[in-house]
């Protein structure tokens, strides 16, 4: 498994990051992580605020280049590739802080979702989300600015779906939401996942991160710390004194 | 059906532009009243005070003036304001982009039509072609020299400090109106006017100039063409997207390089245009034509709200407006006086502009 994963074989994992290496400027925000994501999976990272989520997010829809280490997906090194590019590859981001057009409306939020497949048919993947989330079918022609939190975390995840991405990447989508719409946000993500799509999770919300995923990865100041399945992480002391808020 | 939300649901088009046709036809009207009020104010210009009835041809004809000199701003404002809402850059070499298209304009007419200087063209489909010819030829180029000053001065300051590209924006600026000096010397060229300026439609006793009505038809063409552009089509959306957040919009799978070398595409072409006419309505082009009619076309900008395109268009008319009213009633050496005065006004008291800012989300 080992060798196979290095040369690029055929049962190499969908995401491979190995010893990644990022920096904000000076700041040296990811010092060596090491993860893997398999085809079908939910896998989710936790850690506390600064810990490196977000970034490895970044890192791997290509906001941000690592400095070493490297990236690979579907077998190909996509360490230095643009954002851009990797949405073709097959890459959807849900980034932190939803970052919805909030001047275009819910249906050009959409479309702008789906701008990296530029000839297709769009109208069955518009009819998929709203299936996913009706609400969003009555705001067709709103302004994406003019929409509650939960309706704009709806589109956000909509509009990451758009591009058909194999692997999905979510950023706290439960972040300043009702208890009512975190549930639904956190059905919804399996509900994407069961329909084949891979899944990898950053949240907050330990606990309930780790009752849909696979799998968990612990990070801390930019290092994975703890990592296993999701059950096994739940029961685990550290885990939960620490992210689980219990004593 | 379920019922829809009305709130933040944008109007049809067609019921906006009618809107927009119809406050611009009302704004119009206003201002020839107040012309032809004021020309017969003694108190307020003098002894060229007119009778009303010669007040009345005189408003018509300065209006009509009015339109066509607001539409050359509006057309350069319109530059100003895409880029600034792309990558919030004031981008000081536009109005000499500007300048370049209207001395292209004047080297298409002169050689490769090898019209003179003080001569109109009054076959009409020869003069259809010869401007059809001069906005082809002038507007891709100053088109591409906009992506090039992109490309080479401020793309390799994106993502640091915003004053590094500013600066350079001055630089750039002073780079175009110094090679025009080297290659057409300083004070005022000719430049062909060969559109008749003697083509007049009577209007009881007020004669309508047949150039100032093309100007005009031509610059709202191209911003009709420009919003069409950017609602319609799915590169324009991107291009809102990409003003709104660049982040995001490349996480779409937006090329945010070929995006903005776009913006400015677009932008150059349509200071182009205006290089056109300009030589059309004045009959002369001079190397640092591009400074004066820069800095009022930013006026114009930041007037209608920077970064909004619509803001732009009304600003420029604005402007057109307002430098009119000056010169009509003898204060022509005040206009520009009036001008800024207006800019800091609006400064100091809607700094948003009339119609709002139109930014980045996080701007």
């Amino acid at each position: 498994m080992t060798a196979a994963m290095a040369t690029g074989g055929a049962d190499e994992p969908m995401l491979v990051m190995k010893d990644v290496h990022t920096y904000y400027g000076q700041i040296h925000a990811l010092q060596g992580i090491t993860l893997t994501v398999n085809k079908g999976e939910v896998v989710t990272l936790i850690g506390a605020n600064g810990a490196g989520k977000t970034t490895t997010l970044k890192t791997i829809s290509g906001l941000l280049h690592a400095r070493s280490g490297s990236v690979r997906f579907e077998g190909d090194d996509i360490t230095k590739m643009p954002a851009h590019k990797l949405v073709e590859r097959g890459i959807g981001h849900a980034p932190e802080g939803r970052r919805i057009f909030s001047r275009l409306t819910v249906l050009e939020n959409l479309q702008m979702g789906a701008f990296s497949r530029p000839k297709a048919d769009i109208q069955p993947d518009i009819e998929r989300v709203f299936n996913l989330f009706p609400r969003l079918r009555e705001r067709t022609g709103q302004l994406g600015g003019t929409l509650s939190g939960g309706e704009q975390q709806m589109l956000a995840i909509s509009r990451a779906l758009m591009s058909e991405p194999r692997m999905l990447l979510l950023d706290e989508p439960s972040l300043g939401l009702a208890p009512i719409l975190v549930a639904q946000v956190f059905e919804t993500i399996k509900e994407i996942n069961s329909q084949g799509t891979t899944v990898l999770l950053v949240e907050q919300n330990a606990l309930q991160a780790l009752s849909i995923a696979h799998r968990g990865y612990v990070l801390q100041t930019g290092e994975v710390v703890l990592s296993g399945m999701a059950d096994d992480l739940r029961q685990n002391e550290t885990v939960r004194k620490a992210y689980l808020g219990e004593d | 059906m379920t019922t829809v939300a009305v709130a933040g649901r944008r109007s049809n088009p067609a019921s906006r532009f009618l809107r927009i046709a119809f406050f611009a036809v009302v704004a119009i009207v206003i201002y020839q009243l107040v012309l032809f009020i004021a020309l017969q104010q003694t108190w307020l210009v003098g002894t060229s005070a007119l009778p009303a009835d010669q007040a009345f041809p005189v408003a018509v004809q300065q209006t009509i003036n009015a339109l066509s000199i607001g539409a050359i701003y509006a057309l350069i404002a319109l530059g100003y304001t895409m880029v600034y809402g792309i990558i919030e850059l004031i981008n000081f070499a536009h109005g000499d982009v500007f300048m370049v298209g209207a001395f292209l304009s004047m080297f298409v007419t002169l050689g490769i039509f090898g019209q003179t200087v003080g001569v109109s063209v009054t076959d009409i489909p020869f003069l259809i072609l010869l401007l059809a010819s001069a906005l082809i030829i002038v507007m891709p180029l100053t088109g591409l020299l906009n992506v090039t000053i992109e490309r080479i001065f401020y793309r390799p300051f994106r993502g640091g400090s915003r004053l590094a590209p500013l600066i350079t924006a001055v630089g750039v600026s002073f780079i175009l109106q110094n090679l025009a000096l080297v290659f057409v010397g300083s004070g005022d060229r000719g430049a062909p006017q060969v559109f008749p300026l003697e083509w007049q439609i009577k209007f009881g006793e007020a004669k309508i100039s047949v150039l100032s009505i093309f100007i005009f038809a031509l610059a709202v063409s191209l911003m009709v063409a420009l919003n069409l552009f950017v609602n319609k089509t799915r590169l324009g959306r991107a291009m809102r997207a990409t003003a709104q957040d660049q982040q995001a919009a490349s996480l779409m799978g937006v090329d945010l390089n070929q995006t903005i070398a776009l913006t400015f595409l677009l932008g150059g072409a349509l200071a182009g245009a205006a290089g056109v006419v300009w030589g059309l309505r004045f009959g002369y082009v001079r190397q640092d034509l591009g400074f004066n009619a820069g800095l009022k076309s930013f006026t114009s900008a930041v007037l209608g709200g920077i970064g909004n395109i619509n803001g732009a268009a009304l600003g420029g008319f604005f402007i057109g407006f307002t430098e009119n009213l000056a010169s009509a009633l003898g204060f022509s050496r005040w206009s520009e006086f009036l001008v800024f005065l207006i800019l800091t006004f609006v400064l100091i008291f809607r700094p948003t502009g009339i119609l709002g800012q139109q930014l980045g989300d996080r701007a």
